[in-house]
């Protein structure tokens, strides 16, 4: 292993020197780097082509269910197998392998050091270890659609006995390949979830008190804890399922002594803290977008960290429903209505923290802060929706139909796509030292926001009206296959190739700016978080010139005594 | 050999590697949780259970917790000899230490095959699923901790990185605590 990788220079250092300086070859810059912004972008961009493949894994099985039967261009005839790999791997996908790498550990990887005035994250060969695991669990599940049978089509909640048994989830080695893959997608965010609650807890610049440190870096530590409290019986459990799987053991199967139920356990213990992994560093980014680009300080700061504090110890008292009609004892499933009710008031009072901080602000609606508005506004009607599930009662007749579904589109969609695009294209001067075109941004963020709505919208409708998922083809069910609904399905799939397609105008942008942007200074959002203060984009060790000491709080705009708007948080009072 | 500024800082007044090792531990915590959770409520809801847990060896149990507790004691003094610094001195209870995990290694190795040949497997029944499952992960773990403590014993005869021995050490323990909730489980429970 390299020893001699240059780190360690800066004030709190004697010699200023380039000592330990030597020009690093390619792949040690760009394959296998120490660097945590460059890890950071692997993660970044591998989460991006993961969400493009996610994201055509919608269009065909969308399309399948629009005009079934077609031959869909660029795929072909979809099968049953087929569907059902598709839908289970889009699944797995966009949370495992989009949400998760891009929200905690792009950002995490690329802010954390950066906000809080580090020259890197405290064990940099554990943070690569995280990604070549990462990387490795990327090729095991795309690998599984090479391999005989086809990837795993047993849904990416894997409810037992249709995971492990080959004969009614239609896939073979396939279903193994997708535990593993999950498995080892686990091990990588633990070991970088480590790093991340490790460096934020050791090694913020002096003089940052717990109350100086920004809202996302909070919420990307908030969200390791979560996940590393919770992961740990869905590891068990992957365990339990590669056995039953494969070496012929009954944990899961109940004609010989087994329990299908504990898998459910297992995987929503984990399943529904999950949800608030991804949301945390969602609403994250959005208090720093919304409070640079209102000009006010942050409404509550304290308030947002114990509601999400709040959300996080609440999450793992919730899981049980959504096993409301698995055969739970109707005395349990008040109890997890009663949590499941209680959890939308700490969500709830970050929303309303964060209305208040536009209230009365010099709003300027640049991209990122349009993302940024949108992120509350469709989240809300997310976090609305899932009262109505929430309430076992209502849940009975909503259960696996298109309501569920369309609900947690809701909310993962506003946390995966949204708040990614709104910190994306907030940080991007920093990453890559260049400013977006801001009409080619609006045109996209514009397309996209429509559209979004536009699939899922109706879905409500549908899901109200008896649709249930997972179903190949509704022409079989003759309640399921009238003309309106048909009409409605064709109009959700249209509005996703339009949003799939308006995805071209972000990524020619990226390019267009990164090429010839023209240039962003430090700070072109005049903002006062200290990665403001790094050159852009930052050169490796962050601060060659020395690392900045901490002074106030992150949120300090438009302080009265004071002719500029801001109030970096390096400036010495 | 250099190191980022950022593992240097302690803001918390925590050293940056204890602070590491036991949130490895929290989160393993979880995945033996997860394991043993769902453990104890199978064989609560079977009664019948008691009668296969019976076939287990506690003779034999007991003496690996015997070995286990041993090698952490091994363990506790290379961490007081590295606070003296006494890097060589470390080492050596260092490999004593893994001497005792590869011990409990090989009773365990003794008791599976001899399990295993009188027909008690991985798939007779649930109850044994999870002997084997609960005890396999736990042993990987002493596996794992076996040869990390190489690496570390490696550098401390040198008297470098003496820092290291502590937190082998602090995992060691955990390794040996989560059996201390296997045996009762497995072997005494019948």
């Amino acid at each position: 292993m390299a020893e001699s990788i240059p780190v360690g220079h800066g004030a709190d250092h004697a010699d200023h020197g380039d000592h330990g300086h030597h020009e690093m070859s390619f792949t040690e810059k760009y394959v296998f780097p120490l660097d945590h912004k460059m890890i950071a972008m692997q993660y970044m961009f591998t989460g991006m082509f993961m969400a493009i493949i996610g994201g055509f894994f919608a269009y065909v099985f969308r399309m399948q269910l629009a005009f079934p039967g077609i031959e869909v261009p660029g795929f072909g005839v979809v099968t049953p197998a087929a569907y059902n790999s598709l839908v289970t791997n889009h699944g797995t996908i966009m949370i495992f392998w989009v949400a998760m790498p891009v929200l905690i550990a792009a950002f995490g990887n690329y802010l954390i050091p950066l906000m809080i005035g580090a020259d890197d994250m405290v064990f940099p060969k554990i943070n690569r270890l995280s990604y070549q695991v990462f990387l490795v669990s990327a090729f095991v599940i795309l690998g599984a659609f090479f391999v005989e049978g086809g990837a795993f089509g047993g849904a990416w909640t894997a409810y037992p006995p249709l995971s492990t048994k080959a004969e009614y989830n239609l896939s073979g080695l396939g279903s193994t390949m997708w535990i593993t893959a999950v498995f080892l997608e686990f091990v990588a965010f633990l070991l970088g979830g480590i790093n991340f609650i490790t460096t934020a807890m050791n090694s913020r610049a002096p003089g940052m008190k717990m109350w100086d440190i920004p809202m996302v870096v909070w919420m990307i530590v908030i969200a390791s804890i979560l996940f590393m409290l919770s992961v740990g019986p869905l590891l068990a459990g992957g365990i339990m399922m590669i056995f039953d799987q494969n070496l012929g053991t009954a944990f899961f199967d109940p004609d010989r002594g087994g329990d299908p139920i504990l898998w459910q356990h297992l995987f929503w213990f984990f399943g529904h803290p999950e949800v608030y992994v991804v949301l945390l560093p969602a609403v994250g980014i959005v208090a720093d977008v919304i409070t640079t680009f209102s000009r006010k300080k942050l409404f509550g700061y304290k308030t947002v960290l114990y509601t999400a504090i709040g959300t996080g110890v609440l999450s793992f008292t919730v899981w049980a429903h959504h096993q409301f009609i698995a055969g739970i004892d109707p005395r349990m499933a008040n109890v997890f209505t009663v949590t499941t009710l209680l959890i939308s008031v700490p969500i709830a009072e970050m929303l309303f923290v964060y209305i208040a901080t536009l209230y009365g602000g010099s709003i300027t609606l640049t991209t990122p802060m349009l993302w940024a508005l949108a992120f509350i506004f469709e989240f809300l009607i997310g976090g609305v929706t899932g009262i109505f599930l929430g309430a076992s009662g209502n849940d009975i007749f909503m259960h696996d139909t298109y309501f569920v579904l369309a609900h947690f589109h809701y909310t993962f969609y506003p946390i995966a796509i949204i708040g990614t695009f709104a910190g994306f294209t907030y940080w991007f001067p920093k990453m890559f030292g260049k400013m977006m075109n801001e009409g080619l941004g609006k045109l996209h963020f514009w397309l996209t926001i429509l559209t979004f709505n536009g699939i899922f919208l109706p879905l409500f409708v549908l899901g109200a009206a008896g649709q249930h998922r997972r179903i190949y083809d509704f022409q079989n069910y003759p309640e399921l296959a009238q003309p309106w609904m048909q009409d409605i399905r064709q109009f959700a799939t249209i509005c996703l190739c339009v949003m799939l397609g308006a995805q071209l105008i972000f990524f020619y942008n990226v390019i267009k700016s990164w090429m010839s942007g023209p240039a962003s200074g430090k700070n072109p959002w005049r903002a006062n978080t200290l990665e403001w203060t790094a050159a852009s984009p930052p050169p490796h060790g962050n601060w060659p010139e020395g690392l900045p000491n901490v002074y106030r709080g992150p949120y300090e705009y438009s302080h009265p005594d004071r002719e500029e708007d801001y109030w970096p948080q390096n400036e010495p009072a | 050999m250099s190191r980022p500024i950022a593992t240097t800082r302690s803001m918390a007044g925590i050293p940056t590697a204890r602070l590491a090792v036991w949130w490895i531990i929290a989160s393993e915590i979880a995945i033996f949780g997860g394991v043993l959770g769902s453990y104890l409520m199978h064989r609560l809801a079977h009664g019948i259970w008691a009668d296969y847990a019976a076939n287990t060896n506690e003779w034999l149990g007991l003496t690996n917790t015997f070995i286990l507790l041993t090698s952490s004691l091994a363990a506790v003094l290379a961490h007081q000899a590295a606070e003296r610094g006494d890097g060589k001195r470390a080492a050596n209870l260092l490999y004593a230490t893994c001497a005792g995990g590869l011990a409990f290694l090989c009773v365990k190795a003794y008791e599976w095959n001899y399990e295993i040949s009188h027909g008690m497997t991985i798939t007779s029944n649930t109850f044994w699923s999870f002997y084997y499952t609960a005890a396999g992960i736990h042993a990987l773990h002493v596996i794992a901790g076996c040869i990390l403590m190489l690496f570390v014993a490696q550098t401390a005869k040198r008297n470098e990185e003496l820092h290291r021995v502590e937190i082998i050490g602090v995992y060691w323990h955990f390794v040996d605590v989560v059996w201390i909730f296997l045996f009762p489980l497995l072997y005494i429970a019948k």
